[in-house]
């Protein structure tokens, strides 16, 4: 114990004695660890971010449908509503929310133009739990129950279709046995997306209302159930895929979009390249800096070893020198990361490039997200792989013969 | 110049007399030079693809448009006498260009702006089973494959084959949901331009399959003749497609419309960044993360030659001394020291570029793939595979900076020379 204290305390005083040296390496250190965790927590929050949102949009994280019906999104593909094993499943502890919804392809038309969407019959009392549009009404107000037959178009829409609050458009789609079905629906809300291609591409209804519409009574073709946590979805999907049984399709959002689902797989590769990259760019210097140590103290070493040091403790005392050069650098990083990120926690602006943003999925505010596992993940690759950078000088060390050493000049 | 060739001998013999010291200097050059080519190599392959695929598709280079219509997109925003105004264009714009004779460069690409027109209208598709809303495009059969790679994503069956026929192409996905094959019938049901009813039935000659799911699922195109009468347009159309001899002709192109379409008043030309603006900014938005891991990297290597060279000054100050003493400058010191940084930058910069130049053309070769490509290259229209390219360019920028990051991080070693008293530091500081 006593040993290990004086080894400490001897590699931190040699660790000073060249102290522009060390100071050099204790800044490259800090950066190389406040890079791996800045730009990780920069990248965590823009990943999350667009898995929330894509999330809210698609929405839910677990979808039930018909099994044709993505491939098909046809009237005909619909499930009936859940069933009692379903429910018990549905309205257990684990989930959040859910929602079912009637979901077709159809063209709005105004007296001036026409433009192709998806009309969903929706239930507004849970699916506002579920999705994004409950909460983004701008004008009017959303629909009052599964029978209001009033209709909720996004405003770019409104704006194409030269029309207005209150006024009627015309909904036209198929019914079940293909014959065109169309009605004129009244505007009476309307909402605000992240996207113009949201915006124009939905317009919704009472559930109840879509379904007289469409003559489907009691059919649905999506069921979007919102668990507690998007990353922690296999509990709730292998319920939900038990309770319906193989006459249903039940995916999980990184199937139904499989772009974010690798997006967040192969995070964590990326990450963990992203760490060791960074730190054999700052692992030359270390080791640069333990050769130096060791070739200017060749005469020293060989006089400690002469008067009956173990090489043992030779080795150990620039690993400790190593450990200290890591250790506070490791330490100055992390700190200057938590005061780097910490005043970005407001989220940072970046709508000037909102059109590219939203071609990558992103929203155009960025939240950076410092998570433990990242911190300890980096702290410990630096801290590990120094030591074992560290290795070769400190074994040289230990094996000069001292005569030798002790003559060198 | 003898006096020069004496520092030059110098400092590569300083550099030697640490040869581990300078080994791993040299080594933290070569790993980040390396990493620099492999990647911007492979970043700017990326982009590249990106612009032409999404570009080739259906946008162009740039599109002429009448005022408003590339924002809302109504059916009333078209251009009167499109197709007569196309044509004007095509034969003024490369009649100028090379006295309509030799379409020709030196390299035999062609050297032709390419131009055709569409009209665009929100239809409602039937079949006998389904009905989908889609959006229907009418085309010129003749000139449409200049311009956009759809006409060449025939999966089944052939492109539309004149301009008078009464036929239509739809995606694979589309077809499959419509439940059609090759000679079956569509209705198509929408309002024309005065809002009147609009339909038609026309049999399917083609099936597109482009391999993007959306694109598949809404595509349908039919001569722009039918598109005028089922659509009561006119002679109207909604855009002139444009593609200049390559991306770097566009904005010349762009200039050469626009004083053409001077008299034509009120129609409004847009490039490929005003139609598809999310394409620059998400390259922009990823170049800006990219160089923030570079400059990080540039850092790290930075500091690793300043601590060297730091190193390598401070154990020589007696040295330094003695040489000064006789009477060398402190000026001809720091060029020496700068010297050594510059040599090591050059060998670092060279074993870099051949290294990461041997891996970018092995990539070329074989191709480089990584996990989560598939579904990136349908997001944004790559291929799986990317064939990096080597330039000049793509090969020398980064190694460039890390070689000019190295010689700012010497400069500070090298100038504290000019403070260096000779007879304290022959004292051995």
């Amino acid at each position: 114990m006593k040993m290990i204290a004086i080894v400490s305390r001897l590699a931190w005083r040699n660790l000073w004695r060249n102290h522009r040296r060390t100071l050099i390496m204790l800044v490259t250190i800090a950066v190389g660890i406040w890079a791996m965790i800045f730009m990780t927590a920069l990248m965590r929050g823009m990943v999350n971010e667009m898995v929330r949102d894509a999330v809210r949009v698609l929405p839910g994280h677990v979808q039930i449908h018909h099994p044709a019906y993505l491939d098909d999104p046809n009237i005909v593909n619909s499930i009936a509503a859940p069933d009692e094993k379903l429910l018990e499943v549905l309205n257990g502890p684990d989930i959040v929310a859910w929602t079912t919804r009637v979901r077709v392809p159809a063209v709005v038309s105004s007296a001036r133009e026409s433009r192709s969407v998806t009309f969903l019959g929706v239930d507004p009392a849970t699916e506002a739990a579920v999705s994004f549009v409950a909460g983004d009404i701008v004008q009017g107000g959303f629909l009052e129950n599964g029978d209001d037959d009033g209709i909720i178009v996004g405003r770019k829409l409104l704006e194409t279709l030269e029309t207005d609050m209150g006024k009627r458009v015309v909904i036209m789609t198929q019914d079940p046995d293909n014959e065109i079905a169309d009605r004129g629906f009244r505007i009476t809300g309307v909402f605000d997306a992240n996207t113009d291609a949201l915006e124009e591409g939905y317009v919704f209804t009472g559930v109840k209302a879509a379904q007289g519409f469409l003559g489907i009574p009691d059919r649905i073709h999506e069921v979007a159930i919102v668990g507690s946590d998007f990353r922690q979805i296999d509990g709730i999907y292998k319920a939900i895929a038990d309770a319906t049984g193989p006459d249903f399709s039940v995916l999980s959002w990184t199937e139904l979009n499989r772009y974010l689902g690798t997006l967040l797989g192969v995070m964590d590769g990326f990450v963990l390249i992203w760490f060791v990259v960074v730190f054999l760019a700052l692992s030359f210097g270390l080791v640069n800096t333990l050769v130096m140590a060791v070739f200017e103290r060749v005469r020293e070493i060989g006089l400690m070893l002469a008067l009956g040091v173990k090489p043992m403790i030779i080795l150990s005392q620039i690993i400790a020198e190593s450990l200290w050069l890591l250790g506070i650098g490791a330490l100055t990083g992390n700190l200057i990361a938590w005061l780097t990120i910490r005043p970005l926690r407001e989220g940072i602006d970046l709508s000037s490039y909102a059109d590219g943003m939203e071609m990558f999925g992103y929203s155009t505010t960025l939240y950076p997200e410092m998570t433990m596992g990242d911190v300890v993940t980096a702290n410990l690759v630096v801290l590990s792989l120094g030591i074992i950078a560290s290795l070769s000088p400190a074994i040289r060390a230990s094996r000069y013969q001292p005569v030798e050493a002790l003559t060198k000049v | 110049m003898p006096l020069n060739n004496i520092t030059f001998r110098l400092a590569w013999r300083n550099l030697w007399r640490q040869p581990r010291r300078t080994l791993l200097t040299l080594g933290a050059m070569v790993f980040a030079n390396t990493i620099l080519v492999c990647m911007i190599s492979l970043q700017f392959g990326m982009y590249g693809l990106m612009i032409d695929n999404t570009l080739s598709m259906l946008t162009g280079h740039l599109q002429v448009l009448a005022p408003g219509y590339k924002d809302d997109g109504k059916i009333r925003q078209s251009i009167d006498n499109a197709a007569a105004l196309a044509s004007v264009l095509r034969n003024d714009l490369n009649r100028s260009e090379s006295n309509g004779l030799e379409h020709k460069d030196a390299d035999g690409d062609d050297e032709r702006v390419k131009i055709s027109v569409r009209g665009k209208a929100f239809a409602l598709a039937s079949s006998e089973e389904r009905s989908f809303g889609i959006l229907v495009m009418g085309v010129l059969p003749e000139h449409e494959p200049q311009v956009s790679s759809i006409p060449g994503l025939i999966h089944r069956g052939r492109y539309l084959s004149s301009g008078t026929a009464q036929e239509v192409v739809i995606g694979s996905v589309l077809a499959r949901n419509l439940q059609v094959d090759l000679n079956d019938e569509i209705t198509f049901i929408g309002s024309g331009r005065d809002g009147s009813f609009a339909a038609a039935v026309i049999s399917v000659v083609g099936i597109i399959q482009s391999g993007m799911t959306d694109l598949d699922r809404s595509i349908a195109q039919m001569p722009l003749h039918l598109f005028q009468e089922t659509f009561t347009m006119g002679n109207g159309a909604h855009e002139i497609v444009i593609r200049a001899p390559d991306l770097s002709r566009v904005e010349e192109t762009v200039n050469r419309v626009q004083q053409r379409l001077e008299n034509d008043s009120g129609l409004k030309v847009y490039d490929w960044d005003q139609l598809e603006p999310g394409l620059k900014q998400s390259i922009q938005a990823d170049l800006i993360s990219a160089w923030f891991m570079y400059g990080v990297l540039i850092t790290l290597v930075a500091f690793s030659v300043l601590n060297t060279v730091l190193m390598s000054v401070l154990e020589r100050t007696r040295e330094f001394g003695i040489v000064m003493a006789l009477g060398l400058t402190p000026g001809r010191l720091g060029r020496l020291v700068m010297l050594e940084t510059a040599i090591m930058g050059v060998l670092g910069l060279v074993s870099g570029i051949l290294i990461g130049a041997a891996l970018v053309g092995w990539g070329g070769i074989y191709g480089i793939s990584f996990p989560g490509m598939d579904e990136m290259g349908k997001q944004f229209n790559l291929p799986a595979r990317i064939y990096p390219e080597l330039t000049v360019f793509q090969l020398t920028l980064g190694p460039s900076i890390v070689f000019a990051a190295t010689l700012l991080a010497s400069s500070w070693p090298a100038l504290r020379l000019y403070w260096l008293e000779p007879v304290q530091a022959m004292r051995g500081a």
